[in-house]
């Protein structure tokens, strides 16, 4: 199948290393990955935040760069989310009818990991091996935007060596929420407060999730804190295999 | 104080402070967190219970987004039905209006005092704030508005008004006030739930023998019946609407439903949201006045107060569709760590942070919108499908708009997003932005981690590290390590696409 990685402006300047596994995971799997170069932004930060207008290049761009592949992947539920939930609004609030319909074009190819290991491709043993204790927090946009449901886990429950611990309260927002976290600083700290003490409960050596933004929310109080708890986007531990054992 | 000051309550706090002050209250959220947790779980087990739960959900949503479509016809046949039934109906165009018709109808009986059902459209309006001003005094029979009341303060929320109180501070206040306006606490009240239960119990008692006055809200009206419904667990509603020779309901106008059969799905739907139970204690419908039986004065106030504004609105308005029953507010990890008082409004949480902003208009509440990390749970919480996050960030979209219109020069805010934007639009300004925060990362960061920074986002820094931007962008890296295939070729750096 030939998939067009979109890496999200967020995980293309932070995390490639996720964007690497993404592609040496589906290489793997018997796939081919192209990665357009002309690709930029969901639009994410500026539709939530309330910028509307500004979003209208983001999604042009996008229906223009990612049409005509079989598959588009995101390691990101909230992006994929923006995509599948928002584009259409978009483009049909501030598009011409040419717009509204290569968005529509373009939509039902878009995936969040998970989905289109489990849905698309068919397969829950990727054939990965990470021997650690790992807990899984399944971040709110996958949850209910997408509703990838326990993909996931299924992905995770597959992977050789693996300790997975159920996290308490799993299903509570981590409180990053794009702005928010800047906006309401002291709610969100007030809700990583709870989630990283349910982190800590599991006594897990890695958090894993599909998003890195709520990673970088998470990890980063539990790296302030020095918990020695390491983070990991779930493309990452896919991809490990018996040879990278760390 | 005027009515529309009480949707938003004039001298708090934009959001994100107000709800500082509420996060250091360590005794409130713990509180909010054992409350909010309790009905939660409850809510969760009966929902389980019906297997069509969620076909109920959809009728609802279906039979509210229908009713609104068509509200105007909706209403002329209730005042019709209510008028025939041998009530009589008043129409208000905001809260001025409506106290002042409450007033008059009161001061037409002769008397002074009212009892009162918890209503939150006469809380909305101030109602009795407009009653106390024309010298009638005005009772609250729900417990918790009663501890509200007695304490000269304000509901936290929609269905528990008192949910930030303990009850070691119930029983302070009830010994402290309730010799003011009525029947004093023993004097060896105890601060168990069953002693202050029959304080408040005895205290009401003496204000539902005597009041010839009372007034209400409404649930439900159903427009082909001229039925009214109010919904409560207590009892205190059930004395209200029996005991007086006069009855005073004001009604937002989104309340009316067509007909009163779909009764049928609201009432499985509301107790169960709600409260967590299959059914409330307490459901009583009316239809006009019966001789001889319950009161013989009925008058329906029909409230706009912003509603036909809101419903002009075709995203905001199915915030009309609420039924008040703060199934939201309960599964709001933003409501759970602040409660209602941050939000400044009768109506806080998820749903508060949509209705508000649109009954006052966006600009009277513009933080509102912004207090919620759209994580989804009150959207599927909620018994008829409000979208609440579709509706905040269409609203958020709204609150910038007005800055741009109302401001000569553009907010810190606009001018980054505009930066933002345009780095974004374009993969070659994308690429050259990442090189420089590569570059800056390694000047700032030690182990691939940065520590505390100043300016805009210090709030962050101060309680989490940040990593630092990756030395390559995957971008990058694709193009030093991997063949250009014909895909790379089609769309390039400069970002036009060739077809």
């Amino acid at each position: 199948m030939r998939i067009a990685l979109f890496i999200t402006c967020f995980n293309d300047t932070m995390f490639p290393r996720t964007g690497r596994a993404v592609t040496e995971l589906l290489e793997r799997l018997g796939h081919t990955v192209e990665f357009p170069q002309a690709q930029t932004c969901c639009g994410q930060m500026h539709f939530n935040t309330g910028y509307r207008p500004e979003t209208l290049p983001m999604v042009r761009r996008f229906a223009e760069v990612f049409a005509g592949y079989d598959a588009v992947v995101a390691p990101s539920g909230s992006c994929a989310g923006m995509v599948r939930d928002h584009h259409r609004v978009v483009a049909a609030q501030y598009g011409d009818d040419s717009l509204a319909a290569a968005v529509e074009q373009v939509v039902p190819t878009v995936y969040e990991l998970s989905e289109l290991l489990v849905d698309v491709l068919g397969v829950t043993d990727v054939g990965a091996c990470f021997p650690h204790r790992v807990t899984y927090h399944p971040t709110c946009h996958s949850l209910r935007m997408l509703r990838v449901g326990d993909r996931p886990l299924k992905l995770l429950r597959a992977v050789k060596g693996i300790d997975l611990v159920e996290l308490p309260a799993a299903e509570s927002c981590c409180g990053f929420g794009g702005t928010f976290a800047l906006k309401n600083a002291d709610v969100s700290n007030a809700m990583l407060a709870d989630k990283m003490r349910h982190v800590l409960d599991t006594g897990a050596e890695y958090l894993c999730a599909g998003d890195n933004s709520c990673l970088t929310h998470i990890g980063g109080g539990l790296s302030r804190l020095r918990t020695g708890v390491g983070t990991m986007h779930l493309a990452e531990i896919l991809a490990s295999t018996e040879g990278d054992v760390r | 104080m005027s009515g529309a000051d009480n949707v938003v309550w004039l001298g708090t706090p934009a959001f994100p402070e107000a709800a500082r002050t509420a996060l250091a209250d360590t005794r409130l959220r713990a509180n909010l967190r054992r409350a909010t947790g309790t009905i939660r779980d409850k809510r969760l087990a009966v929902a389980a219970e019906l297997d069509d739960w969620e076909e109920l959900r959809d009728t609802a949503a279906a039979v509210k987004r229908r009713t609104l479509r068509h509200l105007d016809h909706h209403l002329l046949r209730l005042e019709e039905t209510v008028t025939a039934a041998g009530g009589t109906v008043h129409w208000a165009a905001d809260a001025a209006e409506a106290n002042a018709i409450v007033t008059r109808l009161v001061k037409a009986t002769g008397e002074s005092e009212v009892v009162k059902v918890k209503s939150m459209a006469t809380q909305e309006i101030g109602l009795n704030e407009a009653l106390a001003e024309a010298g009638i005094r005005a009772y609250e029979t729900d417990l918790a508005e009663l501890i509200v009341q007695l304490a000269e303060d304000r509901p936290s929320h929609i269905l528990v008004p008192a949910i930030h109180r303990g009850r070691s501070e119930i029983r302070e206040i009830f010994r402290r006030e309730m010799g003011e306006w009525g029947r004093p606490a023993p004097e060896d009240l105890t601060d168990e739930p069953r002693d202050l239960a029959e304080a408040a119990r005895l205290h009401l008692r003496e204000k539902f023998l005597r009041a010839k006055v009372a007034v209400s809200g409404a649930n439900f009206a159903a427009a082909d019946t001229g039925t009214v419904v109010v919904v409560e667990s207590e009892g205190n509603g059930r004395m209200c609407l029996t005991l007086p020779e006069t009855l005073i309901t004001v009604m937002g106008i989104e309340k009316v439903l067509p007909s009163f059969a779909d009764l049928d799905v609201f009432l499985q739907l509301l107790p169960r949201s709600s409260t967590g139970e299959r059914m409330n204690p307490y459901t009583s419908l009316w239809t006009g006045v019966t001789e001889g039986d319950g009161p013989q004065n009925f008058h329906l106030v029909l409230l706009d107060n912003g509603r036909t504004a809101t419903l002009a609105d075709e995203v905001g308005r199915q915030a009309l569709s609420c039924i008040r029953c703060s199934a939201c507010l309960n599964v709001c990890p933003v409501y759970e760590r602040t409660g209602g008082h941050a939000y400044g409004s009768v109506y806080p949480g998820p749903i508060g942070a949509v209705l508000t902003p649109q009954l006052v208009g966006v600009k009277n509440a513009a933080s509102l919108p912004f207090a919620s990390t759209l994580c989804g749970a009150c959207y599927d919480a909620c018994p008829v499908k409000i979208n609440i996050p579709e509706v905040l960030v269409h609203l958020r979209a709204e609150a910038v708009e007005a800055k741009r219109r109302d401001r000569l020069l553009p907010t810190t805010e606009a001018l980054v997003m505009k930066a933002a934007g345009a780095v974004l639009g374009s993969p070659r300004r994308l690429a050259a932005v990442q090189r420089l925060a590569a570059l800056g990362a390694r000047l700032v960061a030690r182990d691939g981690r940065i520590g505390a920074l100043p300016g805009p986002v210090a709030r962050w820094s101060g309680t989490r590290d940040t990593p630092a931007p990756a030395r390559e962008s995957l971008r990058a890296w694709w193009r030093r390590t991997r063949t250009p295939t014909s895909e790379d070729a089609r769309t390039t750096a400069e970002g036009k696409v060739r077809r």
